[in-house]
Formats: C-alpha cells, structure tokens, sequence
C-alpha cells in the first residue's frame, strides 16, 4: 500500500473490507504485525497518511469493527500512536465506541495493562474524546461500587477494573475532577464499603489501594484516605499506574510497560517501615556529682551507670498469676505475670487443673493494659497451655462461649485458633517434646557421687558381658521413632462437634449465617484442621459424618472464603477418615458430594474453589482406585 | 571516664546457708593469719582463714539456728556469738579449742544484733534486746550482771528495737546507746540516768541498721525505704537530721562505716553494695555481685591500710570480700 497521492481522490474502502475481513477470520496478527508498523512510521510526520490511516479503519464494516479496532489497540506501540492511527473513530463509529468503551473495559478482562494504558491514553488525547473518558470512568466506578460485582466476579476481573479506574485517573485533570468530584466520592465511598466487607484479602487490598487513590485525586489539600495494608507487587503496581510520565515518541515499539516502571522509580513508596527503635536502657542517674573534689574527700567514684531499678519478679504460683490479672494495679507486675505465665502453667499440670476454667475465662478477657511487646502471641499461648493442660473442660468452656452472646469477632476468632493449636500439640507425638526438654535441663542436675560409680559398675560389666557372648542376629539396628499415646484421641470429639452443633442459631450480635461470613468462613477452616488432625481417632468417623452434612447444608454459600473452607473440610474427610469407613458408611453422602464437587469445578467463579475442588475429585478417584486394588 | 566498678578479690564459698553476720578479726601479728568469722543460717559459725581462703574450723553452738551476730572480744581467741535459739554465747578459741565458756539466756525472740563496747581492760557492755517487747538490757560481761534496762514511756510505741550501738565519747567518758526502732526513730539513751535524751523519727518504715561516727557524731541509719538518712548529735545532746539520700532500689539490711571514717558501707536488698564516701555521701561505687540480697557488710582491722578489705555476706551463700579505696 505505498503510492503518492498527488492531489488524486483514492478510494481505500477496498482495503478496509480486506482488512476487515481478514482480521475477523483470525489473521489478526499476520496482517496487522506488518501493517500497524508500517502505517506507525508513516503516519508519523505525514498528516495525509494520518487522514489515510483514519479513512482506512472508519471504512471497515461494522461487524468486523471489533476485530480491526482490537488488533489495532493490541498492537499500538502507545496512546500517542494509536491516536494518529485511529483518530476520531471512537467518536464517529457508534460500533467502534462500544468496543472500546465497554467491551474492552468491562466485559473482558484478559487485556495487559498495556493495553489499557493505549486504550484509556488515546481516549485522553482529544478533547472529544475525553466526554468519553468521563463516561468511561463513571462506568468504571459504578461496576466498582457494586457489591454483587464485588462479590461475584472474579478476583481477576475486578483487578482489571482497578487498574483501569486508576489509569483514568492519572488521565483527569483538574477542572473534571472538580466537575464529577461528588460523583467520585459517593462511588468511593460505596464502593470501598463492599471491599472491605469481602473475606478474600485480595479483594479488601483492591478497594483500599484504589479509595486510596480516588481520596488523594480529589482531595488534594487536606486529610487523605489512607489505609494500613502490607505493600506486595500488586499494590505496588497499582500505584504506579497513578502517575503517568509524559508521553514522547518512541521509534521502536517500546511497551507502555517501560514507561510504567520509570514512574514507579520516582514514586516513593509508601510502605510502613516498622523499624525497630532500640532504645537504650533507661538510665537512672545516681546522684552523681562530677567533679567538685574536694581537698579531703579525693575517692574518685567509680562507674555508676549500671544502677537501675530492680525488675519486678513474677509469681511463682499459678493461683498467684490468677489474682495478679484479675485484681492487681501495678502494671509492672501484671506485665511480668503475662510473660511468665505460659512456662508456669506448663510447669505446674496439677495445679493448673485445679483452676483452669478460671484461667481460661481470664485469659479471654484479657485486653492489653500496658504496650508489651508481642501481647496477643503471649496471651494465645498461655491459652494453648491451659487447654493442653486440661483439655476436657477447658474446651467445653470454649466452645460454649464461641456460641455466647457478648463477645467481639475477634475473641470469637482467637477461640477458633487456640483449638486448633491445641489439637495441633496434642496430636503431635509427645516425646519429642520431652527430650528436647530434658536435653536442656542437663547442665543444671548435678549427679550425686554415689549413683555415678554404680552406673559406672554396670557399664563394666555389660561391655564385659558383649564381649564374651557371640551374637546371631543383630536385630533392629535403627532405633525406632519414639512413640506415645495419641492425647487428642480422647478429646477430639470436645474439640469438634460443640463447636459445630449451633451454627444455624442466630444470636443478637451474632449471626453466622447472615452477616458474620468471615466468622462463619474461620469456623469451616477451624473444623477442617481439626478433622484433619484427628486422624487416627476413635471418633473420626463420626465426626467425618456430621463434617460432610455440614458441608452439604452450606454448600452454595455466596462468600469464597466459605466455600473454600468447605472444600478443604471435604479434602480433610478424605485423608482422615479410613478407607473402609468412608465407603461403608457414608457412601450416599460421598456420591452427592462427588456431584457437587463436579459442578464446583465447572462454575465456580473463584479460581482457588475450583482448584480445590478438582484436589478433592482426585483424592476420590484415588480411593476408588485403592480399594478396588485391595483383595476382598 | 569513669572505671567499671572492681570485681570481688576473691569469694568465700562453703557457708552452704544464707550469711547474716560478719566479722573480722586481722589485727593480730605475724604468724597470726588474718581470721573471718561468719554466722550463718544453719547455725554455724565459720571460721574463714583468709589467706588459704577455707574455713580452718565450723563452730556449732546455736543448735542449727541461725546466728544472726558475731563479735570478738579483743582478739580472735574470744568469740561472743548470738543467734535465734535465742541464747548469746562466748567462745574459747584460744590454742585451736572450740568451746563455749558462757552462756547468756536473753529470751527474746528478735533479730536484734547485739552491741559491745569495751570500757575497761576485761570489762565490756553488752546492750541487746530483751524479753519484754520495747526493752533494751545491758549487761556486763564477763559478769553477766545487769547494768540497766531502757524503757521507753509508756504509749511511745516505738516497737521492737531493731539495731543497737553503744559508743563513747573516749575512754572513761559516760556510755551511751542509739537504738533503732520499728516505727523508724532513732532515740539515744543515758545509761546511768536510764533515760531518753533525744528521739528523732527518721524513716516511715522500720530502722533496719544504723552506724555511728563518734569522732564527728554524726550517725546514719537504713531502713525498708528507699531513704537513708544521717543524722548528728549537737551539744545539747540532741538529734536533728542532717542529710538524706535516696537510693534507686528500697532496703537496706546493714550500714558500716570504715574505721577510717572515710567511706561506708551499704548493704541492700537489691543485691547490691553501695559504697559512699562519709563526709558528705558522696556516691563512689555499687558493687553488682550477690544473686540474692545482702545480709552483712564489715570492714577489716588490718593495721597495714593497703590491706583492708570490705566482706558482704549474702543470702546467695557466698560472701564476697573486696579491696576498695584502699590507696586513702
């Protein structure tokens, strides 16, 4: 297509429809790699072949538009080039605005961000293209904002629309922003409150990082949003899509990419930098006078410095620690009580089972009262002591309290953790807990003379004895793993079947069914852990039941965080309860589920559901495969 | 730059019990060793040679009670031992004998350290607490005979006497006693009259030691608080505070003051040795050693300066013996 018009009327409608054509049937990019650098070089100086290149996609049939304009869009080496390429054509071409404006943004989401920086770019480019833009970015928000978007697309799909209503901000100037800034801010506000109610912490990142944005675009002066989050790459990119470096031509197809990163070096990153101050250690100066020595008195002090207050000790006695949180007023002892009292209540069992329901409901009331360092982990693992000390009622205590009313989500959250943890060191063989211990302990016990020299004796007269007798067979040479009775065997059933009998039971403050999902979404991975912990057990089949009818009466739950945790509770099932037992006993239940699972994997929305979904289709065809191996 | 403070010379292990009182006794010539006696709270008095660092002998004569005050009487060869089975004995140590010569039944249940002062070749006074609550006794020894007993008025309620210290001015002048109370006064007692010249209330908690300079008469006691307070005698007879001085940590077990009079030193409950300096309580030095609060502190009496030393005796069971500003 290289010929000098001089001053003839051409007509490229020919070419069009060729273009047209071939690009619809899928030789987009044969055609368009040789064109679009072609027509990028020649269109770079020379307005006619502008006004050429302009004719040329205006004359493409409607319905082979969208193929031209995605090609062309995909191919843009910038906003700049694709705007000398397709000029007004979004403005003209009712099909060509469609696609751009609403096929590309909001139907599809597989597009780089490349893509949509040339895409939202070349909108921005001309003021009558920029309504659009505004148009655009409106819609943009609206889906945003909208809490069944939010809840039902995927969390792809809505870090496409994120990326775009950033790059649509970065575009906007001043004066639009004044003119839609209500506009903004009610979608904002909307929107961000639908974020932060979803369970995925994706998806709470995205509605931060983009309310974020919008605050700092319209308030310019005056307070900002801004959030607390940890900075990944994916915030990070988000962010740089804010600014944009000004555009300048490339020769070379440079992707918008590039430009993208140069940005991201000059933006200083806003991550919280939790540096920890180490401050010195308070020095109490001693009434040190310097100097003035007197003609008598010359005794020259010594060093002083290290003269400081002596720290409060501990108590020394479970029953002590528990008047100590619950009455006292000296902070410093109640601090020292706090670190000290996971290793007494380790150290003293009887004791601790004496009081433990006590201790129990202490520790769970427990707020910070002075700024220690590391409280919850402290508080977490003085309740993992307590409940290993005493499993049975400490864990009914819990688990009735899960279901009271009166506490916040946050304490209803910790009980789910200390169970699991619980269970966790429970299940786990015991002795390796008690070599490590006494391995430490060494150094300290003194032997007293006498047991000394009667080992020694024996030590003599066993290698005397080896030595003398002749050996036939050597035996076990590897010493076998040491091994213990399994301790939640017997309290895996208190663990589990409380804490799953009341969730259809709404309380005043407590709904997990209706808005506390995240609660509801904690439980089910509480109650996978614990299946999968109690393999082994004598009631794991029983709790394998009650586990799949569970999962069976909420498995068309709207929140992914739910239905993941459901799946994992159907990956627990299968690898702890026994083959036989699975088979035998609940054979219905597991036909329905292998339905179910089969649907998940098909329609569900959220990537991870489906991912599990398919593990669990597999670990059944495993089972299946398994049992037809075994000799009946 | 202020040096680090000095580590113990050496420590005395094999006490086995808490140590609560000391004394030395290393005055005596060449081939004399330099001797340190020691109380501790199984009932044993231990005889440290200091220059082996061992203990040459163990005396057991309070029954497996804590001995909670050793003295000599001129020399090491006379021992005057007190403790809780609420008997004072005197020893005869002479020629490597380890006998109690004498016996003194004060039928008091207190921790009150007793105090002796010589006032004639053979004849000292002993002041120690008595069996009714508030009362002092003095008794002559050898003689056993009772001097005086000190009661305060009635509904003083001054308490237990908690710390005794008799001094005279030199040698022939009248004998006095500062006694230590509970309720944390200080009150100075004519012998031959029997009765109070001054009271001075020092501390809110109990008068836990005091120590007495006569040269200077000035005194200074410690309490459970954090306050040590010193306090002196003008010509009336008559106690005022002069100073006090707050410490970082609360309780002080014991006070002594180099014969020198030049530093004193502290004992306290938060493991610690302060060192100051008696002119004008000049902090010189905490020595961070004992593991457990200290008991007792005492001075030497070497006659050669550079040889002095300063023993802690704590409830760690160790008793740490430092070479501090030895050099005035």
């Amino acid at each position: 297509v290289c010929f000098i018009p001089g001053g003839l009327d051409c007509s490229i409608s020919f070419v069009s429809h060729v273009l047209g054509k071939a690009c619809v049937h899928g030789r987009q990019q044969e055609i368009l790699s040789v064109l679009v650098p072609r027509l990028t070089d020649l269109t770079k100086s020379d307005c006619i072949w502008q006004r050429i290149c302009w004719r040329l996609v205006e004359c493409v049939p409607d319905r082979w538009m969208e193929a031209v304009v995605l090609g062309f869009v995909q191919r843009a080496a910038g906003a700049d080039v694709l705007s000398r390429l397709l000029g007004n054509l979004v403005v003209k071409n009712k099909k060509a605005q469609f696609v751009v404006t609403q096929k590309l943004l909001l139907l599809q989401y597989c597009h780089t961000t490349a893509v949509l920086q040339n895409l939202l770019g070349y909108l921005s480019l001309d003021t009558l293209r920029r309504a659009l833009l505004i148009k655009v970015l409106q819609e943009l928000l609206e889906t945003w904002g909208s809490s069944s978007a939010v809840k039902h697309s995927p969390p792809e799909q809505q870090q496409y629309i994120s990326k775009a209503i950033l790059i649509c901000l970065s575009h906007l100037k001043e004066l639009e922003i004044e003119s839609c800034r209500q506009e903004l801010l009610t979608s904002m506000m909307e929107g961000v409150k639908c974020h932060l109610d979803s369970s995925l912490p994706q998806i709470r990142r995205l509605g931060m990082v983009v309310a974020e944005s919008i605050s700092s675009k319209i308030n310019t002066d005056g307070p900002v949003l801004k959030f607390q989050y940890e900075e990944d790459d994916e915030t990070r990119e988000l962010k740089s899509l804010l600014v944009q470096t000004p555009l300048f031509c490339v020769v070379s197809s440079l992707p918008a990419d590039d430009r993208n990163e140069k940005a991201d070096a000059a933006l200083p990153l806003v991550s919280e930098s939790d540096k920890k101050s180490y401050t010195a250690a308070p020095v109490v100066p001693g009434e040190e006078s310097d100097a003035e020595l007197d003609s008598d008195d010359d005794l020259i002090p010594y060093d002083m410095s290290e003269d400081k207050e002596l720290k409060t000790k501990a108590p020394l006695y479970v029953r002590d620690c528990i008047e100590v949180l619950t009455g006292s007023e000296d902070v410093d002892k109640w601090e020292a009580t706090v670190k000290a009292l996971e290793s007494l209540v380790r150290k003293n069992p009887a004791a601790t089972r004496e009081v433990s329901v006590e201790l129990a409901k202490i520790l769970l009331h427990l707020e910070e009262k002075t700024c220690t360092e590391g409280f919850v982990e402290l508080r977490q693992r003085a309740q993992v002591a307590v409940l290993t000390t005493d499993p049975v009622p400490v864990a009914k205590y819990l688990t009735s309290q899960f279901y009271s009313l009166n506490y916040s989500l946050r304490q209803r959250m910790d009980i789910l953790d200390v169970l699991v943890l619980a269970a966790q060191e429970l299940s786990y063989p015991k002795s390796h807990g008690k070599t490590k211990h006494s391995g430490s302990q060494k150094p300290c016990i003194q032997l007293l003379p006498g047991s000394d020299s009667s080992k020694d004796w024996r030590r003599v007269v066993d290698e005397r004895i080896k030595s003398k007798t002749r050996r036939f067979a050597t035996g076990q040479s590897q010493v076998e793993p040491a091994s213990g009775p399994n301790e939640f065997n017997s309290v895996a059933g208190h663990f589990f079947f409380p804490l799953i009998q009341h969730f259809d039971r709404p309380l005043t403050t407590f709904d997990l069914l209706g808005e506390d999902h995240l609660v509801l979404g904690r439980l089910v991975h509480t109650l996978a852990t614990l299946m999968y912990l109690a393999l082994n057990t004598m009631a794991v089949t029983a709790m394998g039941r009650a586990l799949l009818e569970f999962v069976w009466a909420l498995r068309f739950h709207t929140d992914s965080y739910v239905r993941q945790g459901l799946l994992s509770c159907i990956s627990s099932v299968l690898l702890s309860v026994p083959a036989e037992r699975l088979l035998e006993d609940m054979t219905e239940e597991l036909l329905e589920t292998q339905c179910w699972l089969g649907d998940v994997v098909e329609k569900d929305p959220d990537g991870d559901c489906r991912r599990l979904a398919l593990q669990n289709l597999l670990l059944m065809e495993n089972l299946k495969k398994k049992l037809k191996i075994v000799p009946s | 730059m202020a040096l680090p403070p000095p580590d113990p010379q050496f420590v005395l292990r094999g006490t086995s019990a808490a140590v609560h009182t000391l004394h030395f006794s290393c005055g005596g010539q060449e081939p004399d060793v330099p001797i340190l006696f020691s109380g501790s709270e199984n009932g044993f008095i231990h005889v440290w040679n200091l220059k082996t660092h061992r203990v040459d002998t163990a005396l057991d004569g309070h029954g497996r009670r804590s001995v909670y005050c050793v003295e000599t009487m001129g020399g090491k060869d006379r021992l005057l031992s007190q403790g809780r089975d609420q008997r004072i004995c005197l020893w005869d140590l002479a020629e490597g004998r380890t006998s109690v010569t004498d016996c003194v039944f004060t039928e008091n249940v207190g921790f009150c350290r007793c105090s002796l002062l010589k006032v004639a070749q053979g004849r000292w006074l002993m002041a120690m607490a008595a069996k009714a609550l508030e009362e002092v006794q003095v008794l002559e020894l050898p003689s056993k005979t009772s001097v005086c007993t000190l009661k305060p008025e009635v509904g003083a309620k001054l308490g237990m006497p908690m710390c005794l210290k008799l001094w005279q001015l030199n040698c022939g002048s009248q004998p006095l006693l500062l006694t230590g109370y509970e309720d944390g006064s200080v009150v100075l007692w004519n012998l031959s009259t029997r009765k109070a010249l001054s009271q001075l209330v020092c501390h809110q908690e109990p008068v836990m030691s005091l120590d007495f300079d006569s040269e200077t008469a000035k005194g200074i006691s410690g309490s459970s608080e954090k306050v040590l307070s010193i306090w002196s005698l003008n010509e009336q007879q008559n106690l005022q505070v002069h100073q006090t001085h707050n410490l970082v940590n609360a309780g002080i077990s014991d006070i002594t003051i180099r014969p020198d009079k030049k530093i004193l030193a502290t004992a306290g409950w938060d493991h610690r040795i302060r060192i100051f300096g008696w002119k004008k309580l000049k902090p010189l030095a905490v020595l961070d050693y004992h593991t457990a609060t200290v008991h007792c502190v005492s001075f030497s009496d070497h006659k050669n300066p550079s040889e002095r030393l300063l023993a802690a005796g704590s409830k760690d069971h160790r008793i740490s013996i430092w070479s501090i500003y030895t050099q005035t």
